[in-house]
């Protein structure tokens, strides 16, 4: 009996990966790629349709200017060629959640070509490593329905009594993305996957092209992996693990791929080209359909779309309009903040560059949102395998937190409790600080109370501090803050004990 | 009064103008023509006597109220099944999509509805426009009203045999190699094939995307240019549309003026296959245009004599992908679906009882011709030679205006007699099938009767991009010129159709 899977050392220790990633990025476009359908997420089933997406007999397509636009901004972040000329092509297969049972898309002749990117991971030592990705393509197509299984014990249509598909989802304009062949020091691959992903995500956000919410599918990732035996230039088998839909989940999927991989080939066996789904709560991949060679998608232009041929001169205006590259704008932001270096790249590997924008935009210092963000939240985040912007916290939260730490209602510790309850979900600060009792006593009476009794209870460091040792007085402040159990703001104390003190 | 039936549409228009005539008698008189010939001829699917109706009483309401109302209104037309009317049957002459009622208007009948043109029903056609005869339609074989043991053409038999057998006096059909001047040249009636792009596909069944261009049809120059005037023009729901005004095509179909006009006979499209008396009425037009002052010369194409194996490459591909939407999931037949049987299977049993074999035959060719490894020899040949043709019309148009030809190289022939030879009815589109395959405006007007069967003849003419004026020119001219011999229309020579209702 074989291993299902090699320890990822071993793994690494045997085998170089070799890896390719497709992204598909749903636009933010108010209509669809081909219609004037609206592309709201989470409608009702079925009520953002109309012939050209349903593909109803006679219907034509007509193609969205604004998604052109979108793909232009995306290829030129890229550092991609935009094509003089080029044109849609059908990719023919029979599905039922593709209405036309082909699929609009483009082939041999993408909008955007020949590109690179690069992408940051941390080092072994702390610092941080560059790696540079290349760009085959990036292309325009459709989205397809959304097929639901229904009546199976696990979704999949297998064992399904009937299936449901909704077409509001087909026609939105995606952009497919597409690597060249990455090839990274073994034990990078993953981590330079993931932040290949997550780089792309703020790109695309910065781009204000697509809202780029992998929980809902605007960004989906398939990943291709093979090994190949240390030192040779031979290629491997590769699969495509489908629709890994977290930065955390293409690490854990790629990791997962490159040790069943190992372990299929140092038994002596040999990985079958396939699709393979990922599965986020067992960690593992599962066969899919076999990728035979024999799939044919009889893919010819699209006679029904004439060419796509955007001038040089919009070219350069949409290239002149394009926000600071995410790397030069990492540079800016790290020497207005005043992060080290340390700092700004746990910022970057956190996910956090961009909710600490926000954040700062909001009025808190960038200190105080960086504490929080990476601190509290993407603690919080790791320790539930969550992505950071699936939390359900924003900027807007942490900026009303911050304002009431200022503002003396709160301390430290009291605001991390408030952020635990925001994670949690248990409602506004406001209704947290409530609900938990989490408010700090700014009573003076209180305090004074609380004070008195500290200064009782010891006599000795009342001493000290008479003898000429103010700095003794911390003790007391230290028992004050004990006996209000925390609510209370330490500086008001120490502001009202010295008083008292006469210091 | 006397047959309305027997009025061009430029004569019904008059009579409604004049109040001698109400949209809702005319259409009435239409009706009642098809419940009395229709059973013998058999152009109709469906006719929808209540809509019909109801759109004459609105065209009629309008003009009392003193609208103002476009050349044609009240008019009633056929229209080519192929085209979607909002709640009315279109099934493209197919099995697969019997019963259904689409939820939308193509833009060419949006375009009728604003013209107050009255719809009478659906005409029969091959199934999805694969055919030259009818006899492929999923549901019965019109016939010629010239002859009625014979075709009326095809794709669009149906709508050219209303015109021609009086039950509508305008008809709309399409051209993807010929559907449209075909039928037109079998049926003694005038066939248009706008330029592609001049009129909207959008709201048309496709068969090849490339090549699909709805049009118009009637039994004089005149009213056929009126109704391509009326639904031709740039569509923002099409995005093969072209973005210019359409050109003036009725002026022109009034000028009926060649003099001066340089007219290329097509040396290639001629000889060896063509009737004798299809080519006799062809060259005595091309006499009595020179004698009306145009200049005639020969004109050479090389190329076209790889249209057709170019044009069975081409459409089959396109059509193998249009057709894939048929899969019972949304609309139209659905075969087998048990509850055990999957998706896949019930996919594959609809369109296995959904389809015909010629239906299936161009499938499969289109299919084969797209697979990895040989497209480039099938589909990537194909458009080369497309490339081609469209170089030798470029050509041609430096010589000369127009280019002209016989529509086809016979006149109808019995039904059942090409049947079961695919290449011998595929070889009814030679003449047709380039322009096509270029994109160019063509026509055919009718020039006579052949001597060995009596049956219509079809003059050919084709234009330049966007000159479709120059093809009326031409039509009306030698309309003007053949009437003034014959002393009457072509049609007016019919045979009398025995009334069976």
């Amino acid at each position: 009996m074989t291993v299902d899977v090699l320890e990822i050392g071993d793994a690494l220790a045997q085998y170089d990966p070799v890896m390719g990633l497709e992204v598909h990025v749903e636009l933010n476009t108010k209509s669809k790629m081909f219609c004037g359908c609206p592309t709201v997420f989470g409608a009702p089933p079925n009520t953002q349709t109309c012939p050209v997406c349903l593909g109803l007999p006679g219907a034509l397509p007509v193609v969205n200017a604004r998604a052109v636009e979108s793909a232009i901004k995306i290829g030129l972040a890229l550092n991609c060629e935009i094509a003089e000329w080029c044109r849609f092509a059908r990719k023919n297969y029979f599905y039922p959640d593709m209405p036309k049972n082909f699929q609009t898309s483009q082939y041999d002749e993408p909008i955007a070509y020949n590109g690179w990117t690069e992408v940051a991971v941390p080092s072994g030592d702390g610092g941080t490593e560059f790696y540079r990705i290349e760009i085959e393509r990036a292309h325009m197509e459709e989205d397809t329905g959304k097929s639901t299984h229904v009546g199976g014990a696990t979704g999949r249509i297998h064992g399904a009594s009937h299936s449901l598909v909704d077409y509001n989802r087909a026609g939105i304009p995606l952009i497919e993305i597409v690597t060249k062949t990455i090839e990274v020091p073994a034990e990078k691959a993953a981590a330079v996957a993931r932040a290949y992903v997550s780089m792309l995500r703020d790109l695309l956000l910065a781009l204000d092209v697509s809202d780029v919410r992998m929980d809902q599918g605007s960004l989906r990732c398939d990943a291709n992996v093979s090994l190949k035996p240390k030192g040779s230039p031979v290629l491997g088998t590769r699969t495509e693990t489908k629709n890994v839909n977290s930065f955390r989940s293409v690490e854990r999927a790629i990791t997962y791929e490159i040790t069943r991989q190992a372990a299929v080939l140092s038994s002596g066996g040999k990985v079958v080209q396939e699709t393979r789904h990922w599965h986020e709560d067992t960690g593992i991949t599962t066969s899919g359909r076999e990728k035979s060679d024999a799939e044919d998608y009889r893919y010819f232009p699209e006679p029904d779309l004439v060419p796509v041929a955007p001038s040089r001169e919009w070219v350069e205006e949409i290239r002149s309009s394009l926000p600071e590259a995410p790397s030069l704008r990492r540079v800016r932001l790290q020497e207005a903040w005043s992060f080290t270096d340390l700092e700004m790249r746990d910022v970057v590997n956190g996910n956090a560059l961009e909710p600490i924008v926000k954040t700062v935009e909001l009025g808190v210092t960038p200190a105080a949102a960086k504490k929080w963000w990476l601190g509290e939240l993407a603690r919080a985040a790791n320790e539930s395998g969550q992505d950071l912007d699936a939390l359900g916290v924003g900027p807007a939260e942490v900026a009303e937190v911050q304002k009431l730490v200022d503002a003396g209602s709160l301390n430290d510790k009291l605001a991390r409790q408030v952020f635990d309850g925001l994670v949690k979900g248990e409602g506004t600060p406001a209704e947290i600080i409530e609900k938990r009792g989490l408010a700090l006593v700014s009573d003076d009476s209180a305090l004074i109370e609380a004070i008195d009794r500290a200064i009782a209870a010891n006599p000795d460091v009342v001493e000290k501090v008479n003898s000429g040792k103010p700095a003794a007085a911390g003790a007391l402040i230290g028992a004050v803050m004990k006996d209000m159990r925390g609510q209370a703001d330490a500086a008001k104390v120490r502001e009202l004990l010295n008083a008292k003190l006469g210091i | 009064m006397t047959d309305l039936t027997r009025k061009t549409a430029v004569e019904l228009a008059e009579l409604m103008t004049s109040g001698q005539a109400s949209s809702v008698e005319i259409t009435q008189a239409h009706l009642d023509r098809i419940a009395a010939v229709d059973g013998a001829v058999q152009a109709f699917l469906h006719v929808d006597t209540e809509g019909a109706l109801a759109q004459a009483a609105e065209v009629d309401r309008k003009r009392g109220a003193g609208e103002q109302l476009g050349p044609l209104a009240g008019v009633p037309l056929a229209l080519k099944d192929v085209l979607t009317q909002e709640g009315v049957p279109t099934t493209a002459g197919s099995k697969i999509l019997e019963g259904w009622k689409p939820p939308y208007d193509s833009t060419v009948v949006k375009r009728l509805r604003s013209a107050g043109i009255v719809i009478l029903g659906k005409t029969n056609m091959d199934e999805f426009a694969m055919g030259s005869s009818t006899e492929n339609s999923a549901y019965f074989t019109t016939h010629n009203p010239w002859d009625l043991g014979r075709i009326p053409g095809g794709s669009g038999g149906g709508s050219s045999a209303a015109v021609a057998a009086y039950e509508a006096p305008l008809a709309i059909g399409t051209d993807t190699g010929g559907s449209i001047r075909q039928p037109g040249a079998f049926t003694g009636t005038v066939g248009v094939k706008p330029t592609y792009g001049g009129t909207s596909r959008y709201g048309l069944i496709a068969l090849a995307s490339s090549l699909d261009t709805p049009g118009p049809c009637a039994r004089t120059t005149l009213d056929t240019a009126l109704l391509h005037e009326a639904i031709a023009g740039y569509d923002p729901m099409d995005s093969t549309s072209i973005k210019q005004d359409v050109p003036p095509v009725v002026d022109a179909a009034r000028r009926a003026d060649v003099n001066g006009l340089r007219i290329g006979v097509v040396k290639e499209l001629g000889g060896e296959g063509y009737q004798p008396g299809v080519e006799a009425r062809f060259h005595e037009s091309v006499e009595l245009l020179t004698k009306l002052g145009a200049e005639v010369v020969e004109v050479s194409c090389p190329h076209f004599q790889y249209a057709l194996p170019a044009y069975y490459l081409i459409l089959p591909s396109e059509a193998s992908s249009n057709l894939a939407k048929f899969d019972a999931m949304r609309y139209g037949l659905r075969v087998g679906d048990d509850g055990v049987n999957s998706a896949e299977k019930v996919m594959s049993l609809t369109r296995e009882a959904g389809f015909g074999d010629e239906v299936k035959r161009r499938i499969m060719l289109g299919t084969h011709a797209l697979s990895s490894g040989y497209y480039d020899a099938y589909y990537g040949q194909a458009q080369k030679v497309r490339t081609l043709i469209q170089r030798d019309f470029a050509n041609a148009y430096e010589q000369v205006d127009v280019l002209v030809s016989p529509a086809t190289p016979t006149t109808a022939f019995p039904i059942g007699d090409r049947a079961d030879d695919p290449i011998a009815m595929y070889k009814n589109d030679l003449c047709t099938i380039p322009v096509n395959l270029a994109g160019n405006a063509a026509a055919s007007f009718p020039c006579g009767l052949a001597d060995e069967d009596d049956l219509p003849v079809g003059f050919h003419v084709m234009a330049p991009v966007m000159r479709d004026d120059l093809l009326y020119q031409v039509g009306s001219a030698l309309e003007a010129a053949l009437a003034e011999q014959w002393g009457g229309v072509l049609m007016a020579q019919a045979p009398e159709l025995e009334v069976t209702r």
